[in-house]
């Protein structure tokens, strides 16, 4: 990491968030999802649309996704970010709206996302279909991998070999998600979940099962970033973006050199350095939890553990509430929401953590959150660490 | 056997057209000696162009395993695993000569070109007696 930007610690700060149709939404397309939750981060943030000036956005299926947002929103942005690394995307573009932020480029950046993907009815498998011309990957494709569960089901069954890791502790993850998800209104699915059930499920691809897989659900999620300076004159309590750093190792699975080591080692370091942090300084963690596997290689990627520990750190209720370490505290893509990507919803959930505005799910004392985003086969990652006014 | 593709298609064709005949033709990087897998027109490890096609051993091992379900009708339980050629790359692949659930990490593996409507696609059979 360059010095330089440790200068820009806490030189940022979310000053709204938003969600809206998280779970089942039908009638709505991705961008009117999208401009329902952008009318209200901006509305929470104490702003209107007109002070917006900087806008990232990303889509799985638009390739120039960032111009009928503007057109649609009615905005004139002089920044613009359409950076796409799967879901970890709007986790990754915070970092260059900091560097746009501070030079003055533009004043209010406006990170958001929406997918109709449960309702709509071009479904998953036309989308899977159409991808595998407009993105081909000929040296995997013909093998009928089921993308993307195969490539974690992979990375999983390398991770139990090496390190003993179980089906039972995998299975430890999800009961952990829903049982946050049980405390969270929004939650698409609240009911309690036990690890025999998640043994018991359908299996989709050796060793996941069904429980094992995030959910597919609608939903948006949209963010504002202002300057430090302006975010202490808006109405909600900030929150600064300490460090935030991004890295891409691979694409595909097959070219991924350490299945179970993932680019989360260099993004969480580097993330952590311009924090000036350290992960025992973590009070919250969202995770993309995609499926129960990621929860396991971030939590070792990220320095919460070992190399090779992570199934034994979740074991007895370690992340659910009441445990140790307080992970994805919304449920997670597991169990809350995950409308194809799934990375803003982390970062509004570690948001909402830090204002202390969740309720039964609220963790105690929470200043320090780092929200950690996912893309791709294990292939892109994007970590921040956020912090209240305490942290600067 | 060593070979170099004459530049008039990319790699990628070139090499379709070499399982296309049954053959499968791995890259091997004449300035710092490492195989390349799948194809590229630049060595990834030290961005040379000076890649060799040769032919490997075929033989190899298992690394990762899973068992895509499929309904009977949607033609069964799948294999797919990625497999460690010994020349040091890895590719996705599938176990063909076991059933989907037989197949362990580690189980020693080789290659076979298999040539279906005049497309070469690589496959391994496991090796009798070799398992991890």
């Amino acid at each position: 990491m360059s010095t330089g930007l440790k200068a820009l610690r806490g030189s940022a700060a979310i000053a709204g968030v938003a969600t809206f149709g998280c779970g089942e939404k039908p009638g709505f397309t991705d961008m009117e999802l999208l401009a329902r939750s952008a009318h209200a981060a901006v509305a929470d943030a104490g702003l209107t649309m007109r002070d917006i000036d900087g806008l990232c956005t990303a889509s799985a299926s638009a390739a120039m996704w960032a111009l009928p947002v503007v057109e649609y929103l009615g905005l004139n942005p002089r920044y613009i970010d359409g950076t796409m690394l799967g879901g970890s995307s709007f986790i990754a573009h915070l970092l260059p709206a900091m560097h746009a932020i501070r030079s003055g480029q533009c004043s209010a950046v406006l990170i958001c996302y929406g997918s109709a993907q449960r309702s709509a009815a071009f479904g998953r498998r036309e989308i899977v279909a159409a991808r595998r011309f407009l993105d081909p990957q000929p040296y995997e494709h013909p093998y009928e991998p089921m993308l993307p569960v195969s490539a974690y089901a992979l990375a999983a069954s390398r991770h139990m070999h090496e390190f003993g890791t179980t089906r039972e502790q995998l299975a430890d993850v999800a009961v952990a998600a829903r049982a946050w998800a049980g405390l969270n209104p929004e939650a698409f699915m609240r009911e309690p979940l036990t690890r025999e059930e998640v043994l018991g499920a359908r299996m989709v691809s050796d060793p996941l099962s069904v429980r094992d897989c995030c959910l597919v659900t609608d939903g948006a999620g949209a963010c504002v970033l202002v300057s430090a300076e302006r975010a202490r004159d808006l109405p909600k309590k900030p929150v600064y973006v300490l460090g935030n750093a991004t890295a891409v190792w691979n694409r595909q699975i097959s070219s991924m050199a350490d299945l179970t080591v993932t680019a989360a080692s260099q993004s969480g370091r580097e993330a952590f350095a311009m924090a000036g942090l350290a992960p025992k300084d973590i009070d919250v963690v969202q995770l993309y939890d995609a499926f129960t596997i990621n929860t396991l290689l971030f939590l070792e990627d990220l320095g919460f553990c070992p190399k090779g520990e992570a199934g034994r750190f979740v074991a007895d209720g370690a992340i659910a509430p009441g445990g140790k370490l307080p992970v994805n505290t919304n449920g997670g893509g597991l169990s809350c929401v995950h409308p194809g990507m799934y990375g803003i919803f982390a970062l509004i959930e570690a948001v909402r953590q830090l204002r202390g505005e969740c309720g039964e799910r609220q963790v105690k004392n929470a200043h320090i959150a780092i929200a950690h985003g996912n893309g791709g086969m294990l292939s892109s990652q994007a970590s921040a660490i956020l912090g209240t006014a305490e942290t600067l | 056997m060593q070979t170099t593709s004459d530049g008039v298609t990319g790699v990628q064709a070139f090499h379709q057209g070499e399982l296309d005949a049954g053959r499968l033709l791995v890259q091997r990087c004449g300035e710092c000696s490492r195989h390349v897998y799948y194809p590229r027109e630049t060595c990834p490890h030290c961005g040379s162009t000076a890649l060799e096609w040769t032919a490997p051993s075929g033989l190899g091992s298992v690394h990762a395993v899973t068992t895509v379900r499929r309904k009977p009708a949607d033609g069964g339980d799948l294999n797919v695993s990625l497999v460690d050629l010994d020349e040091g790359v890895r590719l996705m692949s599938r176990v063909d000569n076991l059933a989907p659930e037989a197949v362990r990490i580690g189980q020693r593996v080789k290659a076979r070109v298999q040539v279906k409507d005049g497309r070469g696609l690589v496959l391994f059979d496991a090796i009798d007696g070799a398992a991890a």
